[in-house]
């Protein structure tokens, strides 16, 4: 016991949310054994999963980093296109279909992490609001570029073209993989909830490692006082591009994962709308939070099946909440007073005084 | 090509008046007013009922939508913006995406989804022939309106004492201060001007692009803010130039590169813009105090 | 002192600055010995902060060298200044709020810190023995202003004083040769002040370093500095030991002519 109190508390942190995950998978498991499950929640599984790690995704990002990202569905679709690519081509040759679904979550992730690192490079010098709107307008072209992609596999291997499925040339065995608008169709579903959870873990591994390692807190450092950072000698491109790049590549994985669990996605599923709802997660669960982000995406995910009738209503509220959130935990006299209802009062008094002086 | 320029400009200038409430906003405030483009629907819905529903002339809709967006500028700055005056640039663009996200769901609770399409009030004016091409009046009046309004926000920023306290506040919010300038109010009075042009640009937009939905306001707001960051943010010559050449490369994507593909042409520029000149063709640099 | 005989760590020519027409800071030169603790005085506008990010580059200068350990800067980022050898504190502090007391050490440990991002994410051998050695420094770092008992405590939550204390134990991981500190008593009260002096002078004992600070306490700067430099509209006016400062007409008057002075 004595051991466990000794702990540093974002070590606890972490165990913590490795906790939940397993728990959320015994229980699970445990439900749908016993056939309590019913089918429209157990469809629900996966893609709840994959919108927990996207949240993680661009916690890693907004909160780590301290930087908005507007685009992070548009990572989601290179991942989830490219993932669908792979495990189609991959279709006659590995028979195993978690083999299969791991290589195209591999391969997800690589090229969404390239994206990363191609419009990384060039934005990360911009600050701010700046770089929100063209993490935006990076997602937009992606979406748009996805619109007009159309993808099909012969004998001779993967064509590619902008225009149509008749110019792919393809032999007549050929047979098309992403069709325009219409997305990717006849997908195999070859995500599986276990698979899901397994991802996620490796995922909480690589953040919460990440974050309490040299490196992230360099990337935290940056994100507090970006000029201190700078005069004690931490590069600041390179970190910001690591978070944005690790991000990315995450919610490529993630985007794998989704798309495998449907027999067509289409490239709109990926819209700005998206990235919005990931982000409504995160400033939910609390900005930085891990335990947040996870239990935030889970239950919002889940939450709208259930409560049908206040369809509607969803996004109203979840702007209305985005709103009072923002301002309950960043206005000076909100803040004040909250500390002086609970017993933080103390550190409220320390600060006003410094800022007395 | 002379009727795609004609186009082009027509948009341009949409885009431009949406554009100065951006960089108006933005050069004061400091911030990015996200649901800008979600106030431009309002005024489209405010003159369309007006015209619809209680069958007024477009003048007086016009009028009746300006001022509800005005009103609303100034309730949305003051519930949701003004908390957030000393908080981080990323805690206040939440905020923004919050209120544009609200003002949208509202608007689909209020007027549902379906497409609501717009009258033509300048039905009853001349067209005009230029070259061979017929110059629809819409087109005439939004060029007109936007070089009216430009000269007149030019004239309002440089000789009256608001104006001038404005230009104050967008330097130095403290020294503003400290020269007794009320900076709340300052700021306020710039979110009115703001939401007012863009009740006017939400109705030339609407009579050009007769659709009106929920969402009409969000694609337009973004892309203009394209324009105010190309033109320079903070400059009102400057969101005019954005706007109109923005507006020129929209439609020349359109028609000669592919129409699915005209969005990415117009955020590619962004990009471009932002990583070869962040200040913007007439904007100038502000150095960070250390 | 031996100063004369070493190559100074710090030395400037004709260094200068304009912001849009308006200069700065102008000719500005000075050499600074390899352990000596210079003042940097002057009334409130003269340049003194600017004269520091001049140094860290913060700022790009537009005219004039500055030659570090008898390198040039003139091609180094503000990060490669730092490695070559300067740190610094700030007027307004800027600690990493959100970071305890020991990470914001550690931040300042960063370049001396040698295991990478994967030894990280994957909790390589490497990963635990240079965090052990990391967070060992870190304490000992603090322990010279009695701050090891903070170390996990949110850096935001420190009083006002030990703030400043922090970013100056912060500034010494880097393992400058050069420590630039700008008014490191604000805020404090004397006897604080006077631990500051003590502490200061352990400092550039203990780590045989250079130190320059900007401080308006005349006591500090003329208890502490063995060279002062004073500085008024961005050109250096008077260059001595306190004794000789303390005498100089030009700098009385500068003070004056200034009004008020804390």
């Amino acid at each position: 016991m004595d051991k466990i109190r000794n702990l540093k508390k974002s070590t606890k942190a972490a165990f913590l949310n490795y906790g939940i995950v397993l728990l959320f998978f015994i229980v699970v498991q445990i439900l749908a054994n016993g056939g309590h499950l019913t089918n429209s929640f157990k469809g629900q599984l996966i893609p709840i999963v994959s919108y927990v790690i996207m949240a993680l995704a661009l916690n890693l990002v907004v909160g780590i980093s301290g930087e908005l990202s507007l685009g992070h569905a548009g990572f989601m679709s290179v991942g989830a296109f490219s993932g669908v690519i792979a495990s189609m081509t991959m279709a006659g040759s590995v028979g195993n279909g978690g083999l299969r679904l791991l290589i195209a979550i591999v391969i997800g992730a690589l090229l969404a992490g390239l994206a990363g690192v191609i419009i990384g490079i060039p934005v990360l010098r911009l600050n701010g609001d700046y770089l929100a709107i063209v993490t935006l307008a990076f997602g937009e072209i992606i979406k748009n570029v996805m619109n007009c992609l159309y993808v099909g596999v012969d004998g001779a291997g993967l064509h590619m073209s902008f225009k149509d499925t008749a110019s792919l040339n393809m032999a007549a065995d050929g047979k098309v993989l992403i069709n325009g608008p219409m997305g990717a169709t006849g997908v195999t579903k070859l995500s599986t909830f276990t698979g899901g959870i397994l991802l996620l873990l490796v995922v909480l591994i690589v953040i919460q490692n990440l974050v309490n390692s040299r490196t992230g807190r360099a990337i935290m450092a940056i994100r507090d006082n970006r000029i201190a950072a700078e005069a004690s000698g931490v590069p600041i491109t390179k970190h910001k591009l690591i978070a944005f790049v690790t991000s990315a590549a995450i919610a490529g994985a993630a985007g794998a994962l989704y798309a495998l669990n449907y027999s067509t996605i289409a490239p709109k599923k990926f819209d700005f709308n998206t990235s919005i709802l990931i982000l409504v997660f995160v400033v939910l669960g609390g900005i930085g939070n891990m335990t947040g982000s996870i239990i935030a995406a889970a239950l919002l995910t889940v939450l709208p099946e259930l409560l049908r009738k206040f369809a509607d209503y969803r996004m109203l509220i979840y702007a209305i909440v985005l709103i009072l959130v923002m301002i309950a935990t960043n206005n000076e006299k909100v803040r004040v007073f909250m500390r002086g209802l609970g017993k933080k009062g103390k550190d409220a008094e320390v600060k006003e005084e410094a800022a007395n002086e | 090509m002379l009727a795609n320029l004609i186009n082009g400009i027509s948009l341009g200038s949409v885009y431009a008046i949406i554009a100065l409430g951006y960089t108006m906003v933005y050069g004061i405030a400091k911030m990015l007013n996200f649901a800008h483009g979600d106030v431009i629907m309002v005024g489209g819905y405010v003159a369309f009922c007006s015209i619809t529903y209680l069958g007024w002339p477009p003048v007086l809709a016009v009028l009746a939508s300006v001022v509800v967006c005005t009103m609303l500028g100034i309730l949305i700055e003051g519930l949701a913006y003004k908390p957030l005056r000393n908080a981080t640039s990323l805690a206040v663009l939440i905020t923004a995406i919050g209120v544009s996200y609200f003002l949208q769901n509202a608007a689909l609770l209020i007027w549902t989804s379906n497409t609501k399409v717009f009258p033509n009030i300048f039905a009853n004016l001349p067209s005009l022939k230029l070259g061979g091409t017929q110059v629809a009046p819409v087109t005439l009046i939004t060029v007109f309106a936007n070089i009216v309004i430009m000269i007149v926000l030019t004239l309002f920023t440089t000789k009256t004492k608001m104006g001038k306290a404005m230009r104050a506040v967008s330097e130095d919010k403290g020294a503003a201060t400290l020269m007794g300038i009320n900076v709340n109010r300052t700021i306020s009075v710039t979110f009115a001007i703001g939401s007012g042009l863009a009740a006017i640009a939400g109705v030339l937009l609407c009579t050009a692009y007769p659709t009106l939905m929920p969402t009409t306001g969000a694609m337009p707001g973004i892309k203009a803010f394209t324009a105010a960051v190309f033109g320079g943010i903070g400059s009102i010559p400057g969101a005019m130039l954005g706007g109109i050449l923005l507006g020129v490369i929209e439609i020349f994507g359109k028609a000669y590169i592919s129409t699915q593909l005209s969005d990415a042409i117009v955020f590619a520029v962004l990009i471009i813009v932002l990583l070869v000149k962040p200040t913007g063709l007439l904007g100038h640099k502000v150095n960070e105090k250390v | 002192m031996s100063e004369n005989a070493l190559t100074p760590v710090l030395e400037t020519s004709h260094l200068g600055i304009d912001f849009g027409g308006l200069t700065a800071v102008d000719e500005f030169n000075i050499r600074i010995a390899p352990t000596e603790i210079k003042g940097l005085i002057g009334p409130n506008g003269a340049g003194k902060t600017t004269i520091f990010n001049l140094l860290t580059k913060v700022y790009r200068p537009s005219r004039g060298v500055i030659l570090l350990d008898g390198k040039d800067t003139r091609s180094m980022s503000p990060v490669q200044v730092n490695h070559a050898g300067i740190a610094r504190t700030f007027q307004n502090i800027r600690l990493f709020d959100k970071l305890t007391v020991e990470e914001n050490v550690k931040i300042g440990l960063h370049a001396h810190i040698s295991y990478g991002m994967f030894s990280g994410i994957f909790r390589l051998p490497g990963y635990w023995k240079e965090e052990k050695r990391a967070h060992e420094k870190a304490l000992e770092l603090l322990d010279i202003f009695g701050m090891a008992d903070q170390a996990d405590v949110r850096a935001d939550s420190l009083p006002y004083g030990a703030q400043r204390r922090l970013e100056i134990v912060r500034a010494l991981a880097t393992e400058p040769k050069l420590l630039l500190l700008d008014e490191p008593a604000a805020g404090m009260n004397p006897s604080e002040t006077a631990e500051l002096m003590n502490n200061i002078r352990k400092i550039r004992d203990e780590f045989q370093i250079a130190v320059m600070l900007i401080e308006h306490d005349m006591n500090l700067v003329m208890g502490i500095c063995e060279n002062i430099v004073v500085v008024n509209f961005g050109k250096i006016i008077a260059e001595g030991t306190p004794k000789q400062i303390q005498k100089n007409e030009k700098v009385i008057e500068a003070y004056l002519g200034s009004g008020k002075e804390s």
